[in-house]
């Protein structure tokens, strides 16, 4: 016990500052929002990630959301593990024409007001996958979508900008 | 030498049982090919099995008047690769799987893709196919076009004959495709009693993306990059196997430079996985200390990767002929400080959790995987190795660079959730040993071999060691640089059904640890 909290205590507070970003930045960083989130959810946002078909590379990088690093739960954005609790659905992945049941069931079961952000060159326009027998490519060819998140696989900063952006306002 | 003579006396045992083998010209070191009549597929498994030979993988592939199937064994790092052909109007072929349990759901895979029927299969259910094309459509077929003719809303698989249970007490629990956390969609179905799992069945191919249809046509660039999509976090792995493969068929080596980079690159993603698999673990049984710890030394080495390759996860950095950015001494600096930082760190962290008795409760003996079960299923990387399977393709079949080194294997045989735990914990050591030699052998030089296209017909079998274990991939050439065939195995693909073993007579909350610790691609199975 002893040693874990000397770890705690030598670690000390890595979190680091993070700004909210300007509108030019968002759209230099090629992000797209078309319709922001209620002023009246800002300071607590339950987010469902759901994994359409990605490769996992996007996964990882919203995983990192909740490093030490970034710490995304500070800015009262959490992930919720049922679509019944959650106000955004973050899309990875060109959506699989296995899971587009899953997804549009996903969509179905989350309450309004809802938004839909996909992120990922996958999510955002098909991607390394575009569409085929397999796969419908873009989120938005199956639910809409408020807002995009490019990046193969967008880096967990891009990723906080965005929700940020997306909350702003 | 041991090893050539076990495909002689294989050989001769395959004449006595009355099989003509037709060797091949092999194209590449620690391979041998063969071909033989399709009647005999079944016996050679069979007399495979008998000579202890491991099962490593299984394809399809459509030439102009006949299908050929292919499949890979392997034994003390010599592989051999076996090919038959059949007629394009009886595609038919006896099952192998009837022999080697790891052959099942390659071969189901193989009949949804191909329409080659594999009799006396014992399991003849779809496995990647679902509802988004039809049971007499074969996508993997010339004559099938790229985009389908999918209906407006592919519907959901419902016909899929699950293994059901009956008794007093049973009862079922179906989980996914989409489940509580951030990760892969997949279909896990639970037959418990009381809190005990009875029976798991896997159901797979939610996130199949058409990646071997769609990689048809590609250049060798554009594959590359494909390849790195596979399984995003093996994108070294899958991309060096696929370079490899090409380079094979194109003729070409890699400088020794690029050897070593991508040696760098490969240990660098090992850790960076094992790394986040370490926390992962240790949040499944709630012990948050271990998680917040793991996940930030995974970031500060991803943050070196992007300052000096350009990219956090390493996409893109392996390409045709060699790899697309060269290190300076200031690089090599930045490399050695995070692995003198992460000794430190590990040095810690390590000893707080070996002394924590609450998480040895968790993890010992939970998740049990016996020596046995990991060979019959040909289980691999450190699910293997954590259960005595003793392999290691950088060790037993060495590529460049590691056939400059001494490769240690990590080695365990308590077969439980720690024993994954420790042996994660061991390749990170490794790996950084590795780093450290393949840094200090780097010399001036070029860091890519200029590009030949390869004559109409060339293949490859580029295989490697990912993080995972061992990655096997086939790539055939069409006319004009083009590729017209792409097979990845990813390790996930004889991994995945260890964990319907390992389950067993574990509680259902344990379900997340022991699945964590198997830590199978959904995406690398489903392609
Ligand atoms: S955007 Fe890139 S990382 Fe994300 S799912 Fe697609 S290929 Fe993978």
């Amino acid at each position: 016990m002893f040693r874990l909290f000397t770890k705690i205590l030598s670690t000390g507070i890595v979190t680091e500052r993070i700004k909210a970003p300007k509108d030019a930045e968002l759209e230099q960083l090629g992000i797209e929002i078309k319709r922001h989130i209620d002023r009246r959810f800002s300071g607590s946002i339950a987010i469902r990630a759901v994994d359409a078909g990605s490769c996992n590379g996007c996964e990882l990088e919203i995983h990192a959301l909740n490093n030490p690093y970034y710490d995304i739960e500070r800015f009262g954005i959490h992930f919720v593990a049922s679509p019944r609790h959650a106000d955004v659905l973050l899309v990875t992945g060109p959506v699989s024409r296995h899971m587009q049941t899953a997804l549009l069931r996903t969509y179905q079961a989350t309450p309004n007001p809802k938004w839909v952000v996909a992120v990922g060159d996958c999510a955002a326009c098909g991607g390394e996958f575009g569409e085929s027998y397999a796969s419908c490519g873009a989120v938005s060819n199956v639910i809409p979508v408020d807002m995009t998140i490019p990046g193969c696989p967008p880096t967990p900063e891009v990723l906080m900008k965005g929700l940020l952006g997306l909350m702003k306002r | 030498m041991s090893n050539l003579n076990w495909t002689e006396i294989f050989g001769q045992a395959m004449d006595a049982a009355g099989v003509l083998i037709e060797t091949q010209p092999a194209t590449a070191d620690h391979l041998s090919a063969w071909q033989i009549a399709d009647r005999h597929w079944q016996k050679l498994a069979e007399v495979a099995m008998t000579h202890r030979l491991r099962w490593s993988a299984g394809w399809a592939e459509q030439g102009p008047e006949q299908f050929s199937v292919y499949v890979l064994f392997e034994k003390q790092g010599e592989y051999l690769q076996v090919r038959t052909s059949i007629d394009l109007n009886r595609a038919e072929l006896p099952s192998q799987a009837t022999v080697y349990p790891a052959a099942n759901r390659s071969e189901r895979h193989t009949q949804d893709m191909f329409g080659i029927k594999f009799a006396e299969h014992p399991d003849n259910r779809p496995w990647t196919r679902h509802k988004a094309w039809d049971k007499h459509q074969y996508p993997l077929r010339k004559a099938f076009a790229v985009q389908g003719q999918p209906e407006a809303i592919t519907p959901p698989d419902l016909d899929y004959a699950f293994v059901k249970s009956h008794g007093a007490g049973t009862y079922e629990i179906p989980v996914g495709p989409i489940h509580a956390g951030i990760i892969e969609p997949g279909h896990f179905r639970f037959q418990a009693v009381g809190e005990l799992i009875l029976n798991l069945e896997e159901r797979f191919g939610y996130t199949h993306k058409g990646i071997e249809k769609i990689a048809e046509g590609r250049t060798p660039e554009s594959l590359a990059r494909l390849a790195g999509r596979v399984s995003g976090d093996t994108t070294v792995g899958h991309a060096w196997a696929a370079c490899k493969a090409m380079e094979q068929a194109a003729n070409i080596s890699i400088p020794p430079r690029a050897a070593l980079l991508r040696g760098i690159l490969a240990e660098r993603e090992r850790v960076a996985n094992h790394l986040g698999d370490i926390g992962a673990i240790c949040n499944d049984v709630a012990f948050t200390f271990a998680q917040i710890q793991f996940s930030r030394l995974r970031e500060d080495w991803l943050r070196t990767q992007a300052n000096i390759f350009g990219h956090r996860l390493l996409m893109d950095c392996i390409i045709p002929g060699g790899v697309k950015h060269d290190i300076g001494e200031a690089d090599c600096d930045a490399f050695k400080a995070d692995n003198v930082r992460l000794r430190k760190e590990l040095s810690d962290i390590i000893t707080t959790l070996d002394l924590n008795s609450s998480l040895e409760d968790r993890l010992y003996t939970a998740g049990f995987l016996s020596e046995d079960i990991a060979a019959a299923f040909g289980t691999l990387g450190y699910v293997g190795r954590a259960s005595g399977q003793d392999f290691d393709v950088r060790r037993d079949a060495p590529y460049p660079p590691y056939d400059k080194v001494t490769v240690k294997v990590a080695l365990e045989n308590q077969g439980d959730i720690a024993s994954r735990f420790w042996i994660r914990y061991k390749e990170i050591m490794a790996s950084m040993k590795l780093i450290e030699q393949f840094m200090a052998l780097l010399q001036a030089g070029e860091i890519a071999t200029a590009w030949q296209i390869p004559a109409a017909g060339s293949s490859g079998l580029g295989i490697i060691d990912g993080w995972r274990g061992e990655i096997v991939s086939y790539v055939a050439f069409g006319s004009d640089n083009k590729i017209s065939r792409f097979y990845p195995r990813d390790p996930s693909q004889l991994n995945w059904p260890a964990l319907e073993k390992l389950v067993l007579n574990n509680i259902v909350p344990d379900f997340p640890v022991c699945n964590k610790s198997l830590n199978g691609s959904y995406s690398g199975n489903d392609l």
